[in-house]
């Protein structure tokens, strides 16, 4: 398949969707649309080191880091996200550097990197509460509004579309440095690396330098991703945005929608959103839980049954009929 | 010596006791089935849980409540191991670990379900004991004491009887093992039995000192991952000693500062050691 006939139907869809919000849809599908935008640019970035088998668990850092920073430097100082937002992007850089590096020339591979960056996830999770004084602890915090609500230089508006805007420009561009892994040489090199590393170095691959480059990648778009997401919200807490929770609620709907394929974190992210949603509108607010139990058990039967997710199945399916006829 | 200071270095031993007992069954899972539980410490909620409704609700007697939640949660340690780890054992390790993060979400929720936000304890007051000018809890000590006799016990049964040894052989070469007669299967559900039996007793150990509620597993269980690394992976005697020396850094590192500090403290020492000692501490 020419990569140019893949993309035409990607780009007329693409710029159908940044149409949509001209036709005034309803508040609430605003929100939902908004929040599918933005996870599926987090979970995209996560996949793009993810499907190399480098599953990290420290994408709550990460997506903490890029959520933080530009709000406090915004609350304490006046600082414009503008500015802050790439200064959490380096931070959350930085920090994967910190912890790539060593684990990468050391081998720390597998479960072991799963839970040497659990760690991180959790340094950043206890420093955020700790830091109470600035950061409002457990009980999270909010960059001020401006008055009128809507502002460039805070980044701040009342209008949905601006962010639903934001959120596509970001989803695509995530897309783009997904295709722009796979065309370089470094695809290749990274899926021999997964299968066998000790032979991939042994036929003059740098093992440590793509690795990190990868990882660093994923940082920095989960930074922005979770700056985002921020000043979107409005609302900052570090038991929902940094911390084990949402590292594994990111890999869940990675391997959902299927991690291997470039759309399939976008499916993982409509698919876990609407589930949420319709879960808690089946059941309202008198079963809390009720919805994330059979999220959870979901989740372990799309491990055990489906392990390339529902795009990886429907690939396969493909391929079948492609196969035979 | 300040007297505030040595209180606090008696009471990171005294909470090293019960961060080793939950290390030892998390490490003996890692070292047979090659296995990383990163739902274990809902494990124990969920024996704190049955402590609490047995003991508070139904009125049982402590220790029966107790023996019942040992119980129940290493036959939850069988069905985990039944349900979740036997369907992906021959699949990446990453997996396993990712399918047990769905059970942590699960049980998580569930107890939400069932018993609310709600903080709960049984009510049990254990007189402090004071010696010289310090204060120690009464609990503490006997959690203490009990982890390491826990941890004695399983030390024997492992060097001592023939299970035992299956289970150590079996840890050392899963091929072999199965060519000599041991199961690889049967041990692996009597090992994953032993966990969750594990789990059961640091509950009964943990509801004495702590409310419970349906995320405590997040505040001791990160911790126990990075003991059980930090002593290698699988290495019994090396998590042992490795919570005493994170139950340290934490509760001494609290009395210089905060608790969430001690922690972020704790976390940053373990991943400077990872990159001088990738393979654990004791590694050679």
């Amino acid at each position: 398949m020419s990569d140019r006939g893949r993309f035409l139907p990607l780009g007329a869809a693409a710029l159908a969707l940044a149409l949509v919000p001209l036709f005034g849809p309803p508040s609430y599908v605003m929100h939902m649309a908004v929040q599918i935008l933005l996870w599926s640019f987090i979970y995209t970035a996560w996949s793009i080191m993810g499907r190399f088998g480098l599953v990290s668990l420290g994408h709550g850092a990460f997506l903490g880091i890029g959520m933080y920073v530009p709000a406090l430097l915004w609350n304490l100082y006046g600082v414009t996200p503008w500015l802050g937002i790439p200064l959490g992007v380096l931070l959350a850089v930085l920090s994967a550097l910190v912890i790539g590096w060593p684990c990468f020339r050391l081998k720390v591979v597998g479960h072991y990197f799963a839970l040497v960056t659990l760690a991180l996830t959790e340094v950043a999770r206890l420093s955020i509460i700790a830091a109470r004084d600035i950061t409002g602890g457990s009980l999270g915090m909010t960059p001020k509004p401006v008055p009128g609500g809507h502002s460039w230089w805070a980044l701040q508006f009342v209008d949905k579309a601006y962010f639903f805007w934001i959120g596509l420009g970001l989803w695509l561009f995530g897309l783009w440095a997904w295709r722009a892994v796979d065309r370089s040489m470094r695809n290749p090199a990274l899926e021999a690396i997964a299968e066998d590393e000790t032979a991939a170095a042994a036929i003059g691959i740098g093992v440590t330098r793509l690795k990190l480059e990868v990882t660093l990648i994923s940082a920095a778009l989960t930074a922005l991703g979770g700056a985002a997401m921020g000043q979107y919200l409005q609302y900052l807490n570090p038991e929902t945005h940094a911390g084990i929770g949402i590292s594994l609620q990111i890999v869940f709907a990675a391997i959902a929608g299927g991690m291997y394929a470039m759309l399939g974190p976008t499916v993982g992210a409509v698919l876990t959103l609407v589930l949420t949603e319709a879960l808690r509108i089946a059941f309202g607010t008198t079963l809390i839980g009720a919805a994330n139990t059979i999220y959870g058990v979901l989740l372990i039967l799309f491990i055990i049954f489906m392990p390339r997710g529902i795009v990886g199945l429907i690939e396969e399916r493909l391929r079948a009929r492609g196969a035979k006829a | 010596m300040d007297i505030f200071l040595l209180e606090a270095i008696v009471n990171g031993i005294l909470l090293g006791g019960v961060l080793a007992l939950l290390a030892l069954g998390l490490n003996l899972i890692f070292g047979v089935i090659d296995v990383v539980w990163i739902a274990y410490a809902e494990l124990v909620m969920i024996g704190m849980y049955a402590i609490y409704w047995l003991h508070v609700f139904y009125g049982w007697p402590l220790l029966a409540a107790c023996a019942v939640a040992i119980l129940g949660v290493a036959l939850a340690g069988v069905l985990v191991h039944r349900l979740i780890i036997a369907p992906i054992l021959d699949t990446a390790p990453i997996n396993q670990l990712l399918a047990t993060g769905g059970l942590l979400f699960f049980l998580q929720s569930l107890a939400t379900l069932l018993f609310g936000t709600n903080f709960r304890n049984i009510g049990l007051k254990l007189p402090i004991i004071e010696i010289g000018d310090m204060f120690l809890s009464y609990a503490r000590l006997m959690a203490f004491v009990v982890a390491v006799l826990g941890a004695i016990l399983l030390w024997l049964f492992l060097s001592r009887t023939f299970t035992g040894t299956a289970i150590r052989a079996i840890a050392q070469d899963r091929q072999i093992m199965g060519l000599m007669g041991v199961e690889p299967k049967r041990v692996y559900l009597i090992v994953s039995a032993l966990g969750g039996g594990l789990a059961g007793l640091a509950a009964c150990l943990l509801v004495l000192q702590y409310d419970v509620h349906p995320y405590i597993g997040l505040s001791f269980g990160p911790i126990t991952f990075m003991i059980c690394v930090l002593g290698g992976l699988g290495n019994l005697l090396g998590g042992f000693v490795a919570a005493f020396i994170m139950a340290q850094i934490i509760s001494v590192g609290g009395f210089f500062f905060s608790i969430e500090m001690s922690y972020v403290l704790a976390f940053v020492f373990f991943i400077v050691l990872m990159f001088v000692k990738p393979q654990g501490l004791f590694s050679k």
